[in-house]
């Protein structure tokens, strides 16, 4: 960073990261929004979805010939890949939701929460007993030359990124055209808004549940698999912070609002990367956890939240 | 729980109800109304239900006291200290959670904060030894101020966010401890290894109380011992006091609470401070009785096992809070060894068996279902010729070995334990839905499978087996019992 140039790029560069980070964070933060404005529990399971959708996504790669290997055109394994960890990670949901929080409706609050642990334990230990606790990797490269991409000026935009960020911003607008156009859509807001009432309008409050977490869970796949294209590394442990990531940007967002939600992620991942460039990368999580409290402290509901008015 | 409120007297001379916040008498007799067993089993509990308090909490001190007098082996005095521990930081969360109902999830970080203080001021690592009388105040002080930080930020806030912001808190707390064993301060030259980061502190200086230097675990667990007891009934007497029926009130409705005129957010910090300091007293106890400290026993695992301590006894109640405690520390312990936890695995298996099958001929025409299922399954393995592992690479406990004429172990145990670990959690979740006829035919092959998962797979990974032990037992007992087993469940009246 001797000459302004370089330091322009530098910036472009820790940027264009950012971004990369923070689609992902958004769509994992998607999930836990959409769950908190329908039920008010937090699903801390729900970045151990996002690691199942991860695996899930690295065993189709393996399953069609491997990273170098491939029985199919590369555009089509990619595909599968999402398509078969959305489908996995948003079954995986449906099953979570029957049977740690439907049981638990109407217990009292700490309840689905206890519960929740409980299944993160059973997924992480599942998991690490199924795929043991080394590190796999996804090894990108070998497909996708690491030249391929964008250049502008210095900054650098390899094409797994391209492909990360596009396919975030099409779930998204999938997602915003899903809860505003459909029927179900309309129920899962008009549940979030008043569950007894909905229940009174004959919704079917357990049916759109489920497709709420089959809904939530599938775009946490999604972002399992986009870690795995762009960050490579699949682990058993990693849903753990990265769920709490998601879950940190929902909240900065506004928890319950869908544009808050992705606010906060890209928020946040732009947050980390500039804190683990240009400050201090062992502290970037408490740099985070900083910018949660202060965000907390000026607005209580998050940027985007609404302000909640309880009636008595 | 009881309450200092006026009881009503039942003209049938039945006994005492004691009322609690927000219930009538109607809701007070709910359980009774309940109670339609009978039998021997139901007779016992109900006589074991009359037995009072006090000559419980003698008959754990009783045992508490005659252990220690019987036995010097290091390692169950070992495991005594950790229970005690185990029972301070589930006293601590007991009033955070139990009592005032706040999520504190960050729980493990101030146990950790006091253990690394206690650390940095017993040690050679900054080269302060001080004297165990005035660190161990000034720890515990210290860490019931970090707690009053903590808490700061989430005083407006509702519980879900206190969740998240103490989460935060406790996994920065390891980040922090990781990554501080090479600050650079602006003002000086070289790097500070202040932590020792993974390598964590060694060489730590024991208690010294009253002239006398702990030598071994029996000394820190007849402190600890000292602790609990007079704990126990300041506790006991703060439930009594306004304090204690304002906590309580909070949880159960914090808006009337304010009504009411409680000051809602003093208390909730009092709360929450309280609960941090007992976890730093925890935390000295804990470096100074293990003579080193790092920081991987304070993460997620610790703190769900206090949770899982505290829900499991029932949250809110200081017996169950012991039970608990007693339950999840030493469950861990027995675990451990393989041998163990495998007849702990059966007693279980065929105790969820008998419950499922009441009498004794079903029972038994399961058990042998689970038979002839081996047999066709060995038969199965045979006829594609799979290789079979030796039975001394897996037989390691008695029941294995006694097992063994009977289940076929495959070679390539990795990828067959693997398959019937899914296929298991498969059936048990299409189970759940099935209809009677379907259960009845389909529970021998699935309890094959849970003894051929763990012969095979689970016995070998103790650490992991835990772990999806205490997962499922959370989840089951969240389903099953939410209010846990000496909580009571709350009967709303609308």
């Amino acid at each position: 960073m001797d000459n302004g140039v370089q330091s322009v790029d530098y910036f472009g560069q820790q940027m264009v990261n950012g971004i990369t980070l923070g689609g992902v964070y958004a769509l994992i933060a998607l999930g836990y929004t959409l769950v908190y404005g329908v039920l008010q529990i937090l699903n801390f399971a729900h970045g151990d979805v996002y690691m199942i959708g991860a695996f899930i996504g690295f065993f189709v790669m393996v399953g069609l010939g491997g990273p170098s290997h491939a029985v199919v055109p590369v555009a089509v394994m990619i595909f599968i890949m999402f398509a078969v960890s959305m489908l996995g990670s948003g079954l995986l949901g449906i099953v979570i939701e029957k049977f740690a929080y439907r049981p638990l409706r109407n217990s009292p609050r700490i309840a689905p929460l206890i519960s929740a642990l409980g299944v993160s334990l059973l997924l992480q230990n599942g998991a690490l007993l199924l795929f043991s606790g080394s590190i796999r990797s996804y090894d990108t490269s070998s497909f996708v030359p690491i030249t391929a991409g964008i250049h502008l000026g210095g900054v650098t935009i390899d094409g797994m990124r391209i492909l990360v960020l596009v396919l975030a911003l099409i779930l998204m607008f999938g997602l915003s055209r899903w809860v505003n156009g459909t029927q179900v859509g309309r129920a899962m807001r008009a549940i979030a808004f008043d569950r007894d009432a909905a229940i009174m309008m004959g919704i079917n409050v357990d049916r759109v549940i489920m497709w709420t977490f089959f809904v939530g869970s599938a775009l946490a796949g999604a972002a399992g698999v986009m870690v795995g294209l762009v960050f490579l590394r699949v682990y058993s442990y990693m849903g753990f912070l990265a769920g709490l990531k998601g879950f940190t940007a929902a909240v900065v967002g506004g928890i319950g609002s869908i544009p808050g939600a992705m606010l906060g992620g890209v928020l946040l991942g732009i947050a980390e990367s500039m804190t683990s460039a240009y400050l201090s990368p062992n502290f970037s999580d408490a740099i985070t956890f900083l910018l949660l409290i202060a965000v907390m402290l000026i607005k209580p509901r998050g940027l985007l939240g609404r302000r909640a008015i309880v009636k008595v | 729980m009881d309450t200092p409120q006026t009881s009503a007297e039942d003209s049938a001379g039945r006994a005492e109800v004691v009322l609690g916040i927000g219930t009538d008498e109607w809701v007070a007799r709910h359980n009774e109304r309940l109670i339609v067993d009978s039998g021997p089993l139901a007779r016992l509990k109900d006589t074991a239900s009359k037995i009072p308090n006090l000559v419980r909490w003698l008959l754990v001190l009783l045992i508490a006291v005659a252990v220690p007098l019987g036995t010097s082996n290091p390692y169950i005095m070992r495991v005594g200290v950790n229970l005690g521990l185990f029972i301070l930081l589930s006293y601590g969360l007991n009033i955070v959670v139990g009592y005032a109902g706040l999520l504190d999830l960050g729980y493990a970080a101030f146990y950790g904060f006091g253990a690394y203080a206690y650390a940095l001021v017993s040690s050679d690592q900054l080269g302060h030894h001080w004297k165990t009388y005035i660190s161990v105040p000034i720890i515990v002080v210290a860490t019931a101020l970090l707690g009053f930080l903590v808490s700061l930020p989430s005083r407006r806030l509702m519980g879900d966010y206190l969740a998240i912001v103490t989460l935060f808190f406790g996994q920065v707390f390891v980040q922090v401890v990781l990554s501080s064993d090479s600050i650079t301060f602006p003002w000086a030259t070289d790097s500070i290894d202040i932590t020792g980061g993974s390598n964590g502190i060694p060489a730590l200086d024991p208690f010294v109380l009253f002239g006398h230097k702990f030598l071994n675990a029996k000394d820190y667990y007849w402190l600890l011992l000292a602790i609990i007891v007079i704990l126990t009934l300041t506790i006991t007497r703060i439930n009594r006091t306004r304090i204690g029926r304002a906590w309580r009130t909070i949880r159960e409705d914090s808006l009337a609470a304010q009504a009411m005129g409680i000051s809602i957010n003093r208390l909730k910090f009092m709360a929450f401070i309280v609960g941090a300091a007992l976890a730093g007293l925890a935390g000295t106890i804990l470096s100074a009785v293990q003579g080193a400290v790092f920081v991987n026993g304070f993460d997620l695992p610790l703190l769900t096992l206090v949770y899982a301590a505290i829900i499991l006894g029932g949250s809110g109640s200081l017996p169950g809070a012991v039970m608990g405690a007693i339950v999840m520390s030493l469950l861990p312990e027995f675990l451990r060894v393989p041998s163990y936890s495998e007849i702990l695995f059966f007693v279980v298996l065929i105790l969820v068996i008998g419950a499922m099958r009441r009498s004794i001929k079903s029972f038994a025409i399961t058990l042998l279902g689970i038979f002839v299922t081996g047999i066709i399954v060995r038969g199965i393995f045979l006829s594609l010729s799979v290789k079979s592992l030796p039975r001394d690479e897996w037989a390691t406990g008695v029941i294995g070995r006694f097992l063994s004429h009977w289940l076929f172990v495959p070679n390539n145990r990795l990828l067959w334990g693997n398959a019937s670990f899914v296929l298991l959690i498969a059936l048990i979740a299409y189970l759940t839905q099935a209809s009677p006829t379907i259960k009845r035919i389909l529970l021998p092959v699935a309890a094959f499978l849970g003894i051929f998962l763990w012969e095979v797979r689970l016995i070998q990974q103790p650490s992991t087996t835990r772990q999806l032990i205490i997962g499922t037992m959370l989840i089951v007992l969240m389903v099953t019992k939410p209010q846990g087993f000496l909580g009571k469940a709350r009967v709303e009246v609308l």
